[in-house]
């Protein structure tokens, strides 16, 4: 009983185990069942699904890949080709979707096995097959020995250490797939697939790519199969390629020559892109091409040059240009194939089709970078007649350029290649034979042949040192000498300027070795024909003569010192005297380029001379010519000063002027103080980048100008019937500029240094700091008072400074200052002070950190404004003080900004201010110059315009439907100023909405309305046309009305647009045509000639409309 | 009315001839931007006009071929008049009659209709003067030759803006 009683439990738990053993059976066994019905199903039922299912079932283990492939026996066997295709489909899928996860040895084995297994079956189904006879079969069997043996072999000779019976395993299975090649065509595509996923394998045994390839080549017919086939065994190469290179290598050129065979004949661009890949492969890789050279070359260069348009619609997205990039890369990519490919480049030039023109230019440019003196020696003298009828003759830039692209390969790679002793130098040859060729025509320089000749030469001379020394040795001096044989300028004009692109090239090559340089022999010559060019007449020579000047002056070392003196007078005098502006302006933009590597010459020859301009008080010349002569010098000081000691020498003498002309009352001094201070806003521009500069300029100039500014202010507190220049708005504005290009770039410490002085200054009437500080009485400029207007005005020169400090400089009592600029803003009767305080306000708030600070000082200004644009004196201020702060809100997202908009809508309902408040929509949307943009470090986010557009114009829409007739245009105003200043690409996608309003603003009476609309529609004609088409009877109405509007510009917008109407589809635009060519012979006659030249370039597209020969 | 059309394989005529500098754009004056002020129409807007016409033959313009020169254009606007010499490049010149023609074509599409125009050949510059004259002034010949629309395409080539 004991044990009986200990016995117990046992046959218990046996009984549990056995009724496990039997559950797991069970499931086993449904699995099995399982995938016995979805083979079934896959196989008869033709449920493409199943197969995802029995690869779904493989990764989570419910059946293994011998469960598979017993399950697939009675499919491999079967008599019926589709009926065993659906069963390869279905292994061969399973294993694509497998292959990295049956990478263990054991799965191989397995499958292996079971592939065995069925051998004998596959065999019967071949036998069934009516392809197949049985001494194939024979021979199969022998060939699968041998292989066998042969991948022993490999093993033993050490290729892969694996266990005997999983590379036997795998290899039954690879080369019952091969044997599967020479079944019913219904099959190959599975058996294709089923090799690709195989090809993906790590695991397969040494020999195997080589055998499935070779099976390949040999039974497979590859371009009688579908698209998607062919791309499969393009893939299987492309696999083996990859991770089987040297295998493939020892098949020598056999696997070339195979490879050959499969792309002979293809034609899908698909597919062409992969044979393409391949063959660049095969050639980067160092494949054999044996003596099959020839046969690669004309199997892909048949396609040359590519002639390829894709279906709309097309779904792969293979442009024609994928194609010939691949294609070029392919022919472009050996030196083998020069012999074959250069006499099909010469033929494909000649050709009459530009685009198998360019493409063979393109494509000889690229053989240039491999290509050597062997290759191009035998063709040399052909490649240069066609490219030379090319640049003679051709009628297109792009064929020219792109000649020109290629003349210069050429050149580039004679020069590379490398002489041995005996051969001759190419490059001398090729050089001469140009020169022979072009050299006459440089003499001609009234005729057509002269430019395409200085092109040739300068393309050939560019592409190495020793080509350039080839042709400057023999053109230059002809080109000096013929200066001297054509006195005419226009003549002597082409001749210099042909010079110049000779001499452009020198300077391409820097710093030339002084005994091989022809240039500086002939430095005498070259210098006197360029400083005759100076002293011609003729502008355009002169404007030549100055550019060559440039290019010698950055030749180091070829401009002798007293060269170097004469050069500066030549700049002084045609700086300063040439009647002609244009010879002017050029001169001192020479001057600035040379300045830098010469400064030593120019601060001590230009400068003085310019000063001693400014200083002379000589009135015996008429007061015009000394006006613009005072001018003239300026810009000279300013276009100079491109170098650090240079500035230091230039802004004493503009300021020492500046101080000067100030202390006249007239409208000429106003000017002159704005001249000054053009040159100086330049003068800072420059000095931006250099720190150094930039502080010295800060210091010398800030200083400087405040304290001319304050004391002319408080002159004029004491003496207010004297009307200061300096005082005047435009001079105040002129002003700002250069204050905030002195401040912008500073460092934050040096930044802070400087604030410390300017703040306390306007709020305290701190003087200290400013040179000649003693005034008459305490600068207040935010006292109240009634003289103190004109110190008030000086809130110009604050904003100029705060506003364009950086972020991170902390500003000494902001909120005081903010508080005063506030109440300024609000209160006073002059526009352009509370104008200018609101925006330095806004300058400041944009700036100013989020927090609890800046909401306090918002709210206040909100107080301020909301009951001054109720009511009273003040509504004009109080709604550009909503305009600044709302633009500067809106353009760091606050979100006060949608409270703010909001309100200028309503006014936009407001019969006195609603004009006021659509223009101010102009001025939220567009770059202000002087605060809140990027350059004063504003805090700017860059899609602020279109989140205004799409959180605001519906609103404006649903205003513009609700309001009253007087004020409807109010609205279409605001809203075109919102779209003007839209980006493009934003508008076309907003238009559809938005086309209907526009359409109603052509109607509406505002001229500004009606310009700004014409101006929105006419870029949207061009870029949006299959929508604008919809509407085109009312837009042809409409621009044909406006086209006699009183007003010029409105009739110059409109026939713009009329013009632009021409792109819209011709076959929408026929029924019209002879409608608008009627009513466009009116403004034929119009009164105006600009109006005039647009309807007669309106007319002319429209006469071409639908006419042969557009 | 015109020998071969341009282009395709066959040796251009004056394969290098003289060629001209272009005068630049006209600068817009103050008063041409005032919007009173009448402008009349004078030499220089006819002359602007048909410079830019293209050759037949070269990528080049009437212009730069000096086949067109301002002193040899006259426009009285209170007469309505026009009258515009050309030069062909060359004496037995083919492509006269087609260059006058699309002078006047230019011409007929772009000025109002009160002008009467007149086209002709400057004189002493080409060996059949009289006859190409002749066509040009004879409007039954010139609206017939604009039926053809082979002549059409060539003249609207010319007249097209360079792209």
């Amino acid at each position: 009983m004991r044990t009986g009683g200990c016995r117990w439990p046992l046959p218990e738990a046996r009984g549990v185990m056995a009724a496990a053993r039997a559950e797991a059976e069970a499931e086993a066994q449904a699995a099995v069942t399982a995938l016995a019905v979805s083979v079934r199903d896959f196989v008869t039922g033709q449920q493409d699904g199943r197969a995802a299912e029995v690869a779904a079932g493989l990764k989570d283990g419910s059946w293994t890949v011998l469960q598979l492939v017993e399950a697939l026996g009675f499919c491999l066997e079967n008599t019926d080709p589709r009926v065993r295709g659906r069963g390869m489909q279905l292994l061969s899928q399973v294993l694509l979707e497998c292959y990295s996860v049956l990478q263990e040895k054991e799965d191989w084995c397995q499958i292996g096995a079971a592939v065995q297994r069925t051998d004998s079956a596959g065999i019967a189904g071949v036998r069934c097959g009516d392809c197949v006879g049985p001494e194939v079969l024979l021979k199969w069997r022998v060939s699968v020995r041998m292989r066998v043996r042969a991948a022993e072999h490999g093993q033993q000779t050490g290729f892969r250490a694996k266990s005997p019976g999983a590379l036997e395993e795998v290899l039954h299975l690879v080369l019952f797939y091969e044997n599967r090649l020479q079944d019913h065509h219904l099959v190959i595509p599975s058996v294709l697939q089923g090799l690709r996923a195989l090809s993906m394998c790590e695991v397969l045994s040494p020999g195997l790519a080589v055998s499935v390839l070779k099976a390949i080549f040999q039974e497979v017919h590859v371009q009688s199969l579908l698209q998607l086939d062919r791309h499969t065994v393009y893939s299987i190469i492309t696999n083996f390629m990859g991770t089987r290179e040297e295998e493939l290598k020892g098949l020598g050129a056999d696997f070339t020559f195979g490879f050959i065979q499969v792309m002979d004949g293809e034609k899908d661009p698909r597919n062409l892109l992969v044979a393409f890949q391949i063959v660049r492969d095969l050639i980067a890789k160092n494949y054999a091409l044996g003596p099959f050279v020839e046969e690669l070359f004309e199997v892909t260069s048949c396609y040359f040059p590519i002639d390829f348009t894709p279906p709309p619609n097309d779904p792969h997205g293979i442009q024609r240009e994928d194609l010939i990039l691949s294609l070029r890369a392919v022919l472009a990519s050996t030196p083998q194939f020069a012999e074959f490919l250069l006499p099909l480049l010469i033929e494909k030039m000649d050709s009459d089709l530009q685009s198998a023109k360019l493409d063979a230019l393109q494509t000889l440019t690229a053989c240039c970078a491999i290509y050597g003196q062997k290759e191009l020696q035998e063709f040399l003298p052909s490649l240069w007649s066609s490219l030379r009828r090319e640049v003679f003759q051709t009628a297109s830039e792009k064929v020219e350029a792109e000649s020109l692209a290629a003349l210069h390969a050429l050149s580039a790679c004679l020069s590379r290649s490398v002489l041995s002793s005996d051969t001759e130098d190419l490059l001398d040859s090729f050089l001469s034979s140009i020169l022979q060729d072009c050299r006459h025509h440089l003499c001609e320089p009234d005729m057509k042949l002269v430019w395409p000749s200085a092109k040739i030469l300068q393309a050939a001379a560019g592409a190495s040192l020793r080509a350039c020394h080839h042709i400057t040795r023999s053109v230059l001096p002809l080109l000096l000498e013929q200066y001297t044989k054509h006195p005419q300028s226009s003549q002597r004009r082409t001749i210099l300027e042909m010079l110049l692109g000779f001499l452009e090239l020198q300077q391409k090559w820097g710093h030339v070795e002084e005994e091989e340089s022809t240039l500086l022999s002939l430095q005498a010559p070259v210098c006197s024909v360029v400083f005759s060019a100076l002293t011609d007449p003729s502008v355009q020579l002169q404007l030549v003569g100055i550019r060559a000047l440039t290019v010698l002056g950055s030749l180091r070392g070829f401009l002798s010192p007293s060269d170097l003196e004469l050069v500066v007078d030549h700049l002084i005098r045609l700086a300063l005297c040439e009647e002609d502006s244009q010879s002017s302006e050029a001169a001192m933009e020479a001057a600035g380029s040379l300045a830098p590597i010469y400064p030593k010459v120019f601060s001590g020859r230009m400068v003085p001379r310019l000063e001693e301009e400014l200083q002379s008080e000589q009135e015996e010349e008429s007061s015009c010519d000394r006006c613009s002569l005072r001018q003239r010098c300026l810009q000279a000081l300013a276009a100079v000063s491109t170098h650090t000691s240079i500035v230091r020498e230039t802004v004493p003498v503009l300021l020492q002027h500046l101080r000067k002309v100030q202390k006249g009352s007239d409208a000429g001094s106003a000017q002159d103080i704005i001249s000054v201070c053009q040159s100086l806003h330049r003068v800072a521009l420059r000095c931006q980048q250099d720190a150094e500069s930039c502080w010295y300029y800060h210091q010398a100039v800030v200083p400087c100008l405040l304290a001319m500014a304050v004391q002319a202010a408080m002159q004029e507190s004491t003496h207010p019937p004297l009307g200061k220049a300096l005082l005047q708005e435009e001079v105040l504005a002129a002003m700002v500029p250069v204050i905030s290009a002195a401040t912008t770039h500073l460092s934050p410490e040096l930044a802070a240094q400087s604030v410390s002085h300017v703040v306390p200054l306007f709020l305290n009437g701190e003087v200290s700091f400013l040179p000649q500080n003693s005034f008459p009485c305490s600068f207040q400029p935010f006292q109240d008072g009634e003289c103190l207007e004109a110190q008030r005005r000086l809130v110009a020169l604050l904003m100029a400074f705060v506003c364009s400090l950086p972020r991170n400089v902390a500003i000494p009592q902001q909120e005081w200052l903010l508080r005063e600029l506030l109440a300024l803003s609000c209160s006073c009767n002059c526009p352009f002070t509370a104008t200018t305080a609101a925006k330095c306000f806004a300058g400041l708030v944009n700036k100013h950190p989020a927090g609890q600070q800046l909401d306090e000082i918002l709210q206040l200004a909100v107080n301020r404004i909301e009951p001054g644009l109720a009511e009273g004196l003040h509504r004009t201020q109080a709604l550009t003080l909503l305009l600044w702060v709302t633009k500067a809100l809106v353009l760091r997202y606050h979100p006060l900004s949608s409270h703010l908009t909001d309100k200028l809508l309503g006014l936009l309902s407001d019969t006195e201010l609603g004009p006021a408040a659509a223009d101010g929509f102009s001025l939220l949307m567009a770059e202000s110059p002087d605060v809140l943009h990027k350059g004063c470090h504003a805090d700017v986010r860059i899609m602020f315009r279109q989140r205004f557009f799409t959180d605001n114009v519906p609103k404006l829409v649903q205003g513009f439907h609700g309001a009253g007739p007087d004020v409807k245009a109010n609205y279409l105003k605001g809203l075109s100023h919102v779209l003007n200043h839209l980006p493009k690409p934003v508008l076309v996608t907003e238009l559809p909405t938005l086309l209907s309003l526009l359409l109603e603003a052509l109607s509406c009476s505002d001229r500004v309305v009606q310009l700004s609309t014409l101006s929105c529609l006419q870029p949207l004609l061009l870029e949006a046309p299959q929508i604008m088409s919809l509407h085109v009877d009312t837009l042809v109405t409409k621009f044909l009305s406006l086209a006699s509007s009183p007003t010029m510009a409105v009739r110059i917008a409109a026939l713009r647009c009329a013009n632009a109407l021409t792109s819209l589809p011709t076959i929408v635009l026929l029924p019209y045509k002879a409608r608008v060519i009627r009513a466009l012979a009116k403004p034929l006659d119009d009164k105006k000639r600009l109006v005039r030249k647009e309807a007669v370039a309106a007319r002319g597209e429209w006469f071409l409309l639908g006419s042969p020969g557009r | 009315m015109v020998g071969p059309g341009p282009g395709g394989g066959a040796p251009l005529e004056n394969a290098n001839p003289l060629i001209y500098r272009r005068s630049g754009e006209r600068p817009v004056t103050a008063r041409e931007e005032d919007d009173e002020l009448p402008d009349i129409i004078d030499d220089r807007e006819i002359f602007d006009l048909i410079r830019s016409i293209n050759d037949p033959e070269h990528p080049l313009t009437l212009e730069e071929l000096n086949v067109v020169e301002q002193v040899r254009v006259k426009v009285n606007d209170a007469e309505s008049t026009v009258t515009v010499e050309f030069t062909p490049t060359i004496p037995h010149c083919s492509m006269a009659t087609l260059i006058g023609l699309s002078i006047k074509v230019k011409l007929i599409r772009s000025l109002p209709e009160r002008f009467k125009l007149d086209v002709h050949i400057t004189p002493g510059t080409h060996v059949s003067e009289h006859a190409v004259n002749k066509q040009l002034a004879d409007k039954e010949r010139v609206a017939a030759a604009l039926e053809n629309s082979h002549l059409l395409e060539v003249v609207n080539q010319c007249l097209s803006a360079r792209s």
